[in-house]
Order: C-alpha cells, then sequence, then structure tokens
C-alpha cells in the first residue's frame, strides 16, 4: 500500500525464507568472513574472464538461497537481479541459467534494496509464491569497466572505495518462517554535482540522506524505531557527510544507531582499502549475511537498509557529467 | 574554469560541495612528492647500474647501451606486472613508478592482459594501447613541433648531419 508519496508498507509482511552470500578472497580476510556462505579462495572463481566470474557468483548465490528455502527453481515464479555491469550481463546471464522468469533491475549499487523492495511488493500482492531478489559484484570487472586495468599502477586517493567481489541473494514467500519486510521507500534521483568518480561517498550521501528522510516523513514514526539503519555504501568520507547533513536538517538520527555496511566488511588496519568498501554485493551481503544473522540471533528488531547507487557510467563523466545518485530503504523486522 | 563550472550549480550544490571537500581527507601531497621522488630515483639508480653493466661486461659503448637498458626496465617492469605486484609497489609510490619508462610498460601489459578475455585481436591488439595510447599520440606530436622548432631556429641541429 502506498504510504506518504513514496514508500511501500507491505501489510502482508513478505518473509525473507532464506538468503545466501558468496564472497571473494579478499572479503574472506574480513571480519564478517563467518556470516558468508561461500569464501572462495580465488578471484576468477574458476571461470576465464572477470565478468563470468561475477556471473559465477550470482549464480552460486541464487541457487545456494533457494536451496536452502527447501525449493527448486521451477518453484520461484521472479527473479529480480541486476549488477553493475554494462546491460547488466551478469544477472541477466545468471537469469538464462537459472531459468527463472526475470525481471533485470538497475540502480547501481541501491540493486541489492531496489530488487528487495520489488520482490517484496509482488510477493505481498500475490503476484507471485515465492520470489527471488539477487545482485552481485566483482572488484576486477568493476575496475575494468569504470576506471583502470586491475594490475596497472595508479595511485588511489584517500575517498577511493574497493568494490566488493560477491553476491547476495535472498528468496521471499508470505508463508514460512525467517525476518519480514514490512515498508520500503523509493527513492529520487539526486545530483550535488559531484564529479569526481574516486569520490562515490560524497556524491551518494546526499541521495541517502534524502530516502531517509522522506522514510520517515512517509511513516510517520521517528529513527528510534528502528534498532539499526545501515546505508549501503558511503564508506569513511559519505558516512561523515551524511552525519553532518542530519546534523544540517535537524534530523534526529542520534536516536537510533547508525552505520555503513561499506565500514563493516573491511578491516582498515590490515587491509589497503582506501575509504572501504562499495559496490552492489557490498550491501547485499552484509544484509543478507551479517545483519540478517544478528537479527536471527536476536540482536536486531527492526533494521532499515538504505541502499546507494551511483548512478555513473565511464562515457558520462568523461564527459564531465556529474554524478546523479540514488538511494533505496527497505524495512526488515524479526518475526 | 573551476568560477565557470560553479556557475551552472545551484547555490545548494555549491554548499553542499563546500561541505563535500571540508570532509574530503587532504591528499598527502608532500608525503607523495617524498614517496615519488624516492621510488623514481630508485627505479632510474637501477636503470643506470644495468646500464654500466652492459658498458662493462656487455661490449656497449655510453651511447648504445641506452637501447638494451631500457629492454631490461621494461621486461622488469611486464614481469611485476603480470605477478600481480606492480599496482601494490605504485600505490604506495604513485608518480615514483608512474613517470618512468616503467610504468609506460605497466599501462601496454595491464590492459593487454586486462583484455586478453576479448581475444587476441579485438582484445590484446587493440585493448593494449587503451592507456598507451594517448601517450603515443602526444608523444608523437611534441617530438614533431619540438622538430619544427629546430628545424626553424637551430637548422644545423636538425639537419642533421653529426
Amino acid at each position: 500500500m502506498l504510504k506518504g508519496h513514496q514508500s511501500w508498507v507491505f501489510e502482508n509482511r513478505p518473509a525473507i525464507i532464506s538468503t545466501a552470500t558468496v564472497v571473494g578472497p579478499f572479503e574472506g580476510q574480513g571480519p564478517l568472513v563467518n556470516d558468508f556462505d561461500i569464501v572462495h579462495g580465488d578471484m576468477y572463481i574458476g571461470q576465464d574472464s572477470w565478468e563470468k566470474a561475477e556471473k559465477s557468483l550470482l549464480e552460486e548465490s541464487a541457487s545456494k538461497a533457494i536451496e536452502k528455502a527447501g525449493l527448486t527453481k521451477d518453484q520461484i515464479q521472479f527473479y529480480f537481479g541486476g549488477d553493475l555491469m554494462n546491460q547488466i550481463i551478469s544477472s541477466s546471464f545468471a537469469a538464462r541459467t537459472l531459468s527463472i522468469p526475470y525481471l533485470g533491475v538497475f540502480g547501481a549499487c541501491s540493486t541489492s534494496m531496489e530488487s528487495l523492495a520489488l520482490a517484496a511488493y509482488v510477493v505481498n500482492y500475490n503476484g507471485a509464491r515465492h520470489a527471488l531478489a539477487g545482485t552481485c559484484s566483482h572488484n576486477a570487472s568493476a575496475e575494468k569497466q569504470f576506471r583502470y586495468p586491475t594490475e596497472y599502477g595508479s595511485q588511489k586517493p584517500s575517498t577511493a572505495q574497493y568494490t566488493v567481489t560477491g553476491s547476495g541473494s535472498a528468496v521471499l514467500a508470505l508463508e514460512g518462517s525467517g525476518p519480514r519486510v514490512t515498508a520500503a521507500t523509493i527513492g529520487r534521483v539526486i545530483d550535488m554535482g559531484i564529479t569526481d568518480p574516486f569520490n562515490m561517498g560524497a556524491a551518494m550521501a546526499p541521495a541517502a540522506v534524502d530516502t531517509i528522510q522522506a522514510h520517515f516523513r512517509d511513516l510517520q514514526i521517528e529513527p528510534s524505531y528502528y534498532d539499526l539503519i545501515v546505508t549501503g555504501d558511503l564508506s569513511k568520507v559519505g558516512y561523515e557527510i551524511a552525519g553532518e547533513l542530519f546534523k544540517r536538517h535537524n534530523f534526529p538520527i542520534d536516536q537510533t544507531t547508525y552505520q555503513d555496511c561499506g565500514m563493516m566488511i573491511y578491516n582498515y588496519d590490515k587491509q589497503n582499502v582506501q575509504a572501504g568498501a562499495s559496490g552492489c554485493a557490498c550491501s547485499a551481503v552484509v544484509t543478507y549475511g551479517h545483519l540478517l544473522n544478528r537479527m536471527k540471533r536476536g540482536e536486531l528488531k527492526r533494521l532499515l537498509v538504505v541502499a546507494t547507487g551511483a548512478l555513473l557510467s565511464p562515457l558520462s563523466y568523461q564527459q564531465g557529467e556529474s554524478i546523479p545518485c540514488i538511494a533505496h530503504a527497505v524495512a526488515i523486522e524479526s518475526e | 574554469m573551476a568560477k565557470q563550472k560553479n556557475k551552472k550549480l545551484t547555490p545548494t550544490q555549491q554548499q553542499y560541495q563546500r561541505l563535500a571537500s571540508s570532509k574530503e581527507p587532504k591528499r598527502p601531497v608532500l608525503k607523495n612528492c617524498l614517496r615519488a621522488f624516492l621510488a623514481g630515483g630508485l627505479i632510474c639508480l637501477i636503470g643506470e647500474c644495468i646500464r654500466q653493466a652492459f658498458i662493462a661486461f656487455g661490449g656497449f659503448d655510453e651511447k648504445t647501451a641506452a637501447n638494451p637498458t631500457v629492454a631490461v626496465l621494461v621486461l622488469i617492469s611486464v614481469i611485476l606486472t603480470c605477478l600481480g605486484v606492480y599496482d601494490k609497489i605504485a600505490q604506495w609510490a604513485g608518480a615514483g613508478t608512474a613517470v618512468p619508462v616503467t610504468g609506460f610498460a605497466n599501462s601496454m601489459a595491464s590492459s593487454a592482459l586486462e583484455h586478453r578475455a576479448e581475444g587476441i585481436v579485438l582484445g590484446v591488439g587493440a585493448g593494449m594501447f587503451q592507456l598507451a595510447g594517448s601517450v603515443i599520440v602526444f608523444g608523437t606530436f611534441a617530438a614533431f613541433i619540438i622538430g619544427l622548432f629546430y628545424a626553424v631556429f637551430i637548422p644545423d641541429f636538425a639537419g642533421g648531419g653529426h
């Protein structure tokens, strides 16, 4: 049901009946390693190109999530997926393997929550008995497409972020047990004129703040309603800016705990990741792995995940365009 | 330029950009310069050692030793690139590893490696010059302009005949 300007409240409370997360070797060295289902030791995942490796990650997490739900592929009606590659090839090619009716979505790194919100909407209104939402990213394929060849020796500034190699998928259903998706807020595209592709955190922070404020305005609740609010991949620089924006807008974010997935997955002291993590998989693996595990242990009751995406292309910034950004929020509550 | 760009931004955007740049960690320019000096200097020192070795043991003279020296440096750079080490050194060294000939070799080798998946012709062949192409174009153009300068003002020098 539409509530306010841009939010949905899911009265039937679709359940996330299973999730699966798959990550690469570098994420396996991070502090959240025990929250992932599969940790690969090889960046190529046994494939012969970065793009194929990325597709394999998504295939694995999707199959694993379906398996964990005790279902088979033919019992999933719709699959919502997206990624960072041109023409979202990783998702579409994974959908070819899965052969589940597929809707490709693109919201850059906000795809994780965009796909989850859409899947929850469809399940809530009985559009599907089971729906699958999934996304993936790969550090090397993202570097190759958006920046420089992976082995090229360029010095990254301290605002740069490290794209997560991994994939996260979730299966939703009305029947069954699991954390409930209760609401979602679809973000507007916000562009504050930032042009530096090595400073995505600063570009995305206003979009995150805009969506978070819209969520509380639409649902007419206070931040204290949630035990934890996380943004997707603002990392150190964007997180600080978001904090400052909340203060300037007199938004009482300090009623609750506010964190960022991009600052959780790596160990800053041991891993050289500059400002932190980014990529579609960042918010996906942290949410579907770490945060939902915390919810299952009873540490979290109500969680708001605000995945942030920078909607640029390599061509757009070479042509001097600024970076438009978006954020989608999904509320997840324990049963 | 910067002012002209700012004019297109709304006051809110300008205000935000001031906030964003205040939160941006400052680039450690002095530290970067020092590291670039040390790393670049070390590469040149290694190059000089190789050159002297070619003169002492390889039967080359002062002038002809330059070519095999460059070839050895390029080879070392390509090997380090293929082993996945060069980019890690470069994160520390910055311009120190980018400016010498080793950086040029790295840009070609890394592009070739990256595009190997797209095949030999369209991948390696075309992709190799993704980064190096502009260096070659503007390098050749700059050499042409300087050549013209010599031809006009110091014709003896440009005309050859040592």
